[in-house]
């Protein structure tokens, strides 16, 4: 079933073979969405995911392509101060493409209602009730000053779930460590057209079209890699 | 006296006490129980054709209003809290000079809404529907040509930063602290997030635009280069200039006072 796919983000590093032969990179592309634009209605409305999906992330997309690029050159020719420059760009745009990647899925126009089996019962054991869980992280991601993301986090270190934030499209992993199960956009972008500075009813709908499938494989993925 | 002799000084007397609009960020500099909603120097219309009515509404009545009211509501708390902290009890200007003073538990709730509401005083401040006032004038002007060289290659730095600062926040010409009484400090360019303000840098704004995504997004969608130039088609120089001149008027005040 397509909506149950976990989407992997396609890689590409550059492949070094001989001295002064570079094999041509592979460029991110934005990945297919699994519903149309007004599947998610009335939660998300068609025109913000035409927008989201075809503006805000293809511009992550493309320009993530184009600071690899400028990286890839920078890192050939031994300039480590524009290695280095280019980071912030980097961690923006590449962030910006996971993280979206991961919303895509995240949701479904047949989603809602409450986990089952081993992804409830780690939602029960960490956070004590299902609602204890979705009160913190709504609070928490309503919240976020500015741009950001709330997420559902699984810590491989410990094998539990948490709530955290992350600001701007700094992505879960690389910041925090946890593995991300559950993401919600909270720039203005993802909601504003529909519930313009009300946030909090966004949030509140949301759980509507949240994909449980989805982040039971993601959880289920986690803690195999977890026990390997 | 004649009565229309002393209508005409009636009228006369009413008008100097009356002259000059308050502008959005007055107030900021003396402490209040309690801050209002700022009025805006302009009805909700009042920015078209470059900003639309419905931003303006939804910025100031939504946004704008929020900050104030969670600003009132913290900055009553802290003040229950420790009757004796007279960093509670001062101006606005003066605790976000201060952020570091401010209780850890208050901090960050005071750092987001104090800069909530004062830097959203300043951008209405800079702003007007006033066609006439749209040459870069006067002292302000002036220093731009010599820190940036021209008034074009301020507007493109200032751009430049705008157009890629990533997130929410702001990019402000101020200037930096006053040394002298006498001498104007020099003009700068920086940027802040979320609601962070180089007011807290020590600095004097002059100049703000807000690319938080709200300032635009209902008009422009994803396209903030748009909003760019709207904003460029409403600064009123002459409020930049007043506000420059109320910033130094802060300074004589704070010299007079030490």
């Amino acid at each position: 079933m397509l909506a149950s796919r976990l989407f992997t983000v396609a890689r590409a590093f550059p492949k070094h073979a001989a001295l002064g032969c570079l094999v041509p990179r592979l460029k991110h592309t934005l990945p297919d969405l699994c519903y149309d634009f007004n599947a998610l209605e009335p939660v998300i409305s068609a025109e913000i995911m035409k927008l989201h999906y075809t503006k805000h992330h293809a511009t992550y997309v493309n320009n993530l392509n184009i600071t690899e690029d400028k990286m890839a050159d920078a890192l050939k020719n031994g300039d480590i101060n524009t290695t280095i420059s280019l980071q912030p760009a980097l961690k923006f745009n590449g962030g910006g493409h996971l993280n979206h990647t991961i919303f895509w899925t995240n949701l479904s126009p047949s989603g809602g209602g409450e986990p089952t089996g081993d992804l409830m019962t780690a939602i029960r054991d960490d956070f004590g009730s299902f609602e204890n869980f979705k009160k913190e992280l709504s609070a928490t991601t309503i919240a976020i000053q500015g741009s950001g993301w709330g997420w559902l986090g699984f810590n491989p270190v410990n094998g539990m779930l948490k709530v955290t934030t992350c600001a701007n499209q700094d992505p879960l992993e690389p910041t925090t460590g946890l593995v991300p199960l559950l993401g919600i956009d909270v720039w203005e972008h993802a909601y504003y057209l529909q519930y313009k500075n009300v946030r909090p009813d966004y949030v509140k709908e949301i759980w509507n079209i949240i994909n449980w499938e989805n982040v039971t494989e993601r959880f289920a993925k986690a803690r195999m890699e977890k026990l390997q | 006296m004649h009565p229309v002799c002393i209508l005409l000084v009636l009228l006369s007397c009413f008008s100097v006490v009356s002259s000059g609009t308050s502008a959005p960020y007055h107030g900021i500099e003396k402490y209040a129980e309690e801050y209002p909603l700022p009025k805006l120097p302009y009805a909700y219309d009042g920015l078209e054709p470059h900003i639309d009515r419905a931003t303006v509404k939804v910025h100031h009545t939504g946004h704008h209003a929020a900050y104030t009211t969670n600003m009132n509501a913290a900055l009553k708390e802290w003040k229950n809290d420790d009757t004796s902290d007279s960093l509670s009890r001062s101006s606005l200007l003066r605790i976000l000079q201060n952020l570091q003073d401010i209780p850890v538990q208050y901090r960050t709730k005071l750092r987001n809404n104090v800069g909530g509401y004062v830097n959203h005083a300043l951008y209405w401040g800079c702003l007007s529907g006033n066609q006439g006032n749209r040459t870069p004038t006067g002292t302000v002007a002036a220093d731009i040509n010599t820190v940036f060289g021209s008034f074009s290659a301020f507007r493109e730095k200032f751009t430049a930063e705008a157009a890629s600062l990533f997130g929410s926040g702001y990019v402000w010409l101020s200037r930096q602290s006053s040394t002298s009484a006498t001498a104007k400090p020099p003009l700068v360019i920086t940027t802040s997030q979320n609601q962070d303000t180089p007011i807290s840098e020590g600095l004097r704004p002059v100049l703000v635009i807000d690319v938080w995504e709200h300032a635009y997004y209902l008009k422009h969608q994803n396209l903030r280069a748009k909003h760019i130039g709207d904003w460029w088609a409403l600064v009123d120089w002459e409020a930049v200039n007043v506000l420059d001149g109320w910033w130094a008027k802060m300074d004589v005040k704070v010299h007079e006072d030490l």
